[in-house]
């Protein structure tokens, strides 16, 4: 049975293809593995399996783990939130109608940060998220249990939502695949909103084969989410060999102090063995990405403010108990439902857009991002991808950034530039490096950004990186090991190599 | 930098019912995201156009066809106090 | 104290007619169970996105040609956040520093914006919830929630209650033959509001202006104006200031009513709509919009006046609705030599006055009284075949039964008596009869021949031509 679980999802959809691996069997294999779930990953699981589902011919898609963010008709969605509890939409997402379309079951709904705002999934109404290779640590945020779930062997992927990093630093502090695409890649609608000129859904996989495949199952224009527009072609699975002739650029205006050593030393590894694949390694200049939190812990939170306004105890969700008038209902109900995070950043979102203040935050941010998409488009005239490492620091402890929240949204540092600019990022695992702190050695996480709409050239090189760097460690008791060193063969057999 | 009364009037707007002591931990924690969100107000950025779409898209519009609506129980399925079809709550003071 | 004259502008939402809502696929209708055209979109689920409505973008540009506005070449929506339970996302999508339509005329007002935005939900209160201490309870219907409106606002060009009641009759007309809206005050498909302030006249700046809502009709809207124009200068005249502030007017009773003011409601904190792309009219839909306007009332007006030769007045009533413009134009046409302002005149004047009269539809063009028959009978009182007392005689029975105007002129014997002779012998009796008249009228005193006259007409029965007969009596008397 564990033989099943160890296999990619690629791998299991070409066993599926091929007739040699049952879909039904497969999916109610990993139905039980979810149920295992010890790192309070899942908020729901689907028991039954049939969760929404649509009758597709021949199903041969691995089942996925979704964020409890996207909208699942007749399906309990909360978004991390007690304001939600007991909700269930009357609708489906477009993201997780395309899965169910394609023949994947959703096995779950996962834990997240409160309205995707966090970066440790300590923010969730419903307890933390644990990281499988450490549970006094966090698996990053806001997608911790997505990225949990794929880590810790409870699902074979997942989908997760990336508005300033939410899906790319998880996936570093838990050493899986992490993609944000272009924004506008994929479909918004049914997806709860945070920061609307931001969010974007993405995949969470063991390997960079398998985000081709789940990206290439969700993109594609909606009419029914007008800021889509879906990608230029659909996304083959990547093959690329080396990476000669490509070239690399190190923003010299991100090397900062904050980087843990373990960190550094990985990313610098691993820009050597972009080296020895052949490709270029060069420094520019993001003159502006410096200001990339301070241009999103305003914008994000402003449009914050305006989206979780419905909130209200009007037509579902929860409603507080008052006596007095309509107003009163409004303040009791957003009171008890939100959790602190959340309305810190309402107020400051509030703040930013009010009377007086509009132009000095949210017009001055706007400008801010402006510049930050100017000097990505400059670097890229010149190098085929910028490369920073995903997260300052491996996965910390849980409650140790919680008393200061801007010691928090530092964490973020090196993936708001990218979701400012609306390019795609993605952030696959470089090594293991000892925290700080000293203990055991945990994940660290390597980005490449791309200009928007080259997610094939991004992956492509994902790829090729993937297999050159060789990473092969799991958390203890995952059912698998790594991507290893397996290079991806036709149906059935590995290779070493 | 913000003040006790600013964080009341802030949470007014947002109808957010805040603890005493939420105000007051709340104007500590705003002034510090907010010192370090300032340095933005440094920059000179004249001339600078404010990003306010991502994708360079224009005329993204529907044809006027009616699709199917919910059926009136689902839609108030979800309701904390359906009254008779409608979404009942309680009333608005300020009327004229 | 120097004279105060009013300064008044208008704010006015139209309702648009379309199939559907303007962000979601909900069928417009009215008077339906409540919730029964709503959906995840309007209901303002989470995670649900708008999506525009694409004939609402064409019927705005309609109106925008329509009141000759500049059509922006790029605009975008805004959010306008706020909370009430008839507002589900707790914003309002509309329009706020680009809007689609900038400045523009109809007649002799300035249009100063028009923009595009999503309407309320309906919300019924509903009283004592039945707990102690209850509040009262309001019923929150969504079945209105996202219809597409276009707000309207003028400059403050109007300088009196009737000027404005006038005006908005005639945007409502306007835009009633655009077809894109029922405009129905009564019904909430127009809603007009008014900006109202005062100011000493001749003075270039304006005074504290104070916002009037609540008027469902135009006799309302010109009796509330009245009432706040009043109130704003008796304030004045006593030396006290005009607060700025919004009223309701109480039809009822004439009052008007300050709504308690929501101190923090008015920060609306308007930012670009992210889930939103902008407008750019394409040439091709101006062209659109520019052609499907048919000949509008104020252009009407302006060829009867300039190219016709019509009186204002006159031009106004005839241009205000196509039917009876038609309907003048075919009559002006078969009556051939007769000039137009003669057959205008009896379209306003005569046969006005006799659909009235008879009751029932009161238009012209409804009436029996084909175009063409307006015209015959016209003609025969410019040739002097009957007198013009004679024609209404006529004309009365023209709208009661139909029918053709020379056929009920032998009917009754209604011709002119033209014929000297017969005409001479009866002004000659009628002098006879009236010894003290024909006395005054050789004494110099030209009114006393209205007895002699009415005397001849009676007993023509109405026949006579009164020219005629007042020259035949002056012959005779030698006055």
């Amino acid at each position: 049975m564990s033989d099943v679980l160890a296999l990619t999802a690629l791998q299991a959809h070409e066993a599926m293809v091929a007739g040699d691996l049952d879909a039904g069997e497969y999916a109610a294999t990993w139905r039980e593995a979810a149920a295992a779930d010890e790192l309070n990953a899942y908020l729901w699981r689907d028991e039954d399996g049939g969760a929404g589902a649509i009758a597709v011919e021949r199903p041969c898609i691995a089942p996925v783990a979704v964020k409890d963010i996207f909208c699942t008709e007749g399906v309990p969605t909360t978004a991390g939130s007690r304001i939600l509890e007991g909700y269930r939409p009357p609708y489906t997402s477009t993201a997780v109608r395309r899965l169910l379309e394609a023949g994947a079951p959703v096995l779950g709904k996962t834990n997240m940060d409160e309205f995707a705002m966090g970066s440790s999934n300590e923010n969730s109404a419903y307890g933390p998220v644990l990281n499988p290779w450490d549970r006094g640590r966090v698996p990053g945020g806001s997608s911790g249990g997505s990225a949990a779930v794929v880590a810790g062997g409870l699902a074979p992927w997942s989908i997760g939502t990336d508005t300033g990093g939410s899906i790319r630093q998880p996936a570093a502090l838990c050493g899986i695949v992490g993609l944000k695409p272009t924004y506008g890649a994929i479909s918004r609608y049914g997806m709860i909103a945070f920061a609307s000129s931001l969010d974007q859904c993405g995949p969470l996989t063991r390997d960079v084969s398998d985000a081709a495949l789940l990206l290439g199952i969700l993109q594609g224009a909606d009419p029914c989410d007008s800021t889509s527009v879906g990608l230029p072609e659909a996304p083959r699975l990547p093959d690329r060999e080396d990476l000669s002739g490509l070239r690399f650029a190190v923003p010299a205006d991100l090397a900062r102090d904050a980087i843990e050593p373990g960190v550094r030393e990985l990313f610098e590894a691993t820009l050597a063995t972009i080296e020895r694949l052949g490709g270029e390694i060069a420094e520019t200049s993001l003159p502006h990405a410096e200001h990339g939190i301070s241009a999103y812990y305003v914008i994000a939170p402003a449009e914050a403010s305006s989206n979780l306004a419905r909130y209200d105890g009007v037509r579902y969700g929860m409603r507080a108990e008052s006596a007095g008038d309509v107003i009163e209902m409004y303040e009791a109900t957003r009171a008890q439902g939100f959790g602190a995070e959340v309305k810190r950043r309402v107020m400051l979102g509030t703040y930013a857009l009010s009377s007086g203040y509009y132009d000095a935050y949210y017009g001055q941010a706007q400008k801010v991002r402006t510049k930050i998409a100017a000097d990505f488009t400059a670097a890229f005239s010149e190098y085929d991808f910028v490369v920073t490492p995903t997260s300052p620091s491996v996965a910390f402890g849980l409650g140790e950034k919680t008393e200061d929240p801007l010691a928090m949204y530092l964490n973020d540092f090196f993936t708001v530039p990218m979701s400012l600019a609306g390019i795609p990022a993605i952030s696959i695992p470089a090594g293991l490096a000892e925290p700080a702190g000293g203990g055991p050695r945990l994940p660290v996480g390597f980005q490449i950004a791309a200009p928007a709409f080259a997610e094939q050239k991004l992956l492509d090189a994902a790829y090729a990186l993937e297999q050159g760097i060789g990473f092969d460690a799991g958390p203890s008791g995952a059912p698998y090991a790594g991507i290893g060193h397996k290079k991806r063969t036709g149906v059935g057999g590995e290779e070493d190599g | 930098m913000i003040e006790r009364e600013q964080v009341l009037h802030v949470a007014k707007l947002a109808r957010l019912g805040l603890t005493d002591e939420e105000v007051e931990r709340m104007a500590g924690e705003l002034s510090g995201i907010l010192g370090h969100v300032d340095r933005i107000a440094e920059l000179d950025l004249d001339g600078v156009e404010p990003t306010s779409h991502v994708v360079e898209l224009e005329n993204v519009w529907r044809a006027d066809v009616p699709h199917e609506s919910l059926d009136p129980e689902v839609a108030l399925a979800q309701a904390p106090d359906p009254d008779d079809g409608a979404f009942r709550v309680p009333s608005p003071q300020a009327e004229a | 104290m120097a004279e105060l004259e009013a300064v008044i502008g208008l704010e006015i939402h139209v309702q648009l007619a379309t199939r559907t809502k303007m962000f979601c696929g909900c069928e417009l209708s009215f008077g339906d169970e409540p919730n029964v055209h709503t959906c995840p979109v309007c209901l303002a689920h989470p995670g649900v996105l708008p999506v525009v409505n694409e004939e609402a973008i064409r019927s705005a540009l309609k109106i925008a040609a329509a009141l000759e506005c500049e059509v922006a070449p790029r605009s975008i929506f805004h959010r306008k956040n706020y909370f009430y339970p008839d507002s589900p996302k707790a914003y309002q999508i509309s329009q706020y520093d680009i809007p689609i339509a900038g400045a523009g005329r109809l007649g002799d007002v300035r249009i100063h914006r028009a923009h595009l935005e999503e309407d309320a939900a309906k919300m019924i209160h509903v009283g004592e919830s039945g707990r102690i201490h209850g509040s009262g309870a309001s019923l929150v219907d969504f079945n209105r929630g996202g219809t597409p409106l276009v707000e309207i606002v003028t400059e403050p060009d109007l300088r009196s209650a009737a000027e404005a009641a006038a005006w908005a009759r005639l945007l409502r007309e306007t835009v009633r033959q655009l077809g894109v809206s029922d405009v129905n005050m009564e019904e909430g498909s127009l809603r007009v509001d008014g900006n109202i302030s005062v100011r000493p006249a001749g003075s270039a700046e304006l005074g504290t202006k104070t916002e009037l809502k609540n008027m469902n009709s135009f006799r309302f809207l010109e009796r509330g104006i009245e009432a706040e124009l009043t109130r704003q200068r008796e304030l004045v005249e006593a030396g006290e200031k005009v607060v700025q502030e919004t009223l309701h007017f109480h039809p009822e009773d004439g009052t008007l009513h300050p709504l308690r003011s929501k101190e923090e409601a008015h920060d609306y904190r308007y930012f670009p709509e992210p889930d939103l792309v902008p407008i750019a009219p394409t040439e091709a839909m101006l062209r659109g919009a520019r052609e499907s306007l048919p000949e509008l009332p104020a252009a009407r007006v302006e060829r009867y006046r300039e190219q016709v030769g019509l009186a204002e007045d006159v031009a106004a009533l005839l241009a205000a609705d196509p039917e009876t413009a038609a309907y003048f134009e075919q009559a002006a046409e078969a009556a051939g030599r007769v000039e137009p302002r003669v057959v205008a005149n009896w379209v306003t004047g005569e046969l006005a006055a006799a659909l009235r009269q008879e009751g029932g539809e009161a238009s012209a063009a409804k009436s029996r009284v084909e175009p063409a028959t307006l015209a015959a009978l016209v003609a025969m009182v410019q040739e002097k075949k009957i007198s013009h007392g004679s024609a209404k005689t006529v004309l009365a029975e023209l709208v009661a039964n139909g029918g053709d105007p020379a056929e009920i002129v032998e009917r009754e014997g209604l011709a002119q008596i033209s014929d000297g002779g017969e005409l001479e012998a009866i002004v000659a009796v009628a002098v006879e009869a009236n010894p003290k008249a024909a006395e005054q009228i050789r004494a110099g005193n030209q009114k006393a021949i209205g007895a002699i006259v009415g005397a001849v007409m009676k007993e023509t029965k109405g026949r006579a031509d009164g020219g005629e007969v007042n020259r035949l009596i002056k012959e005779k008397l030698g006055a």
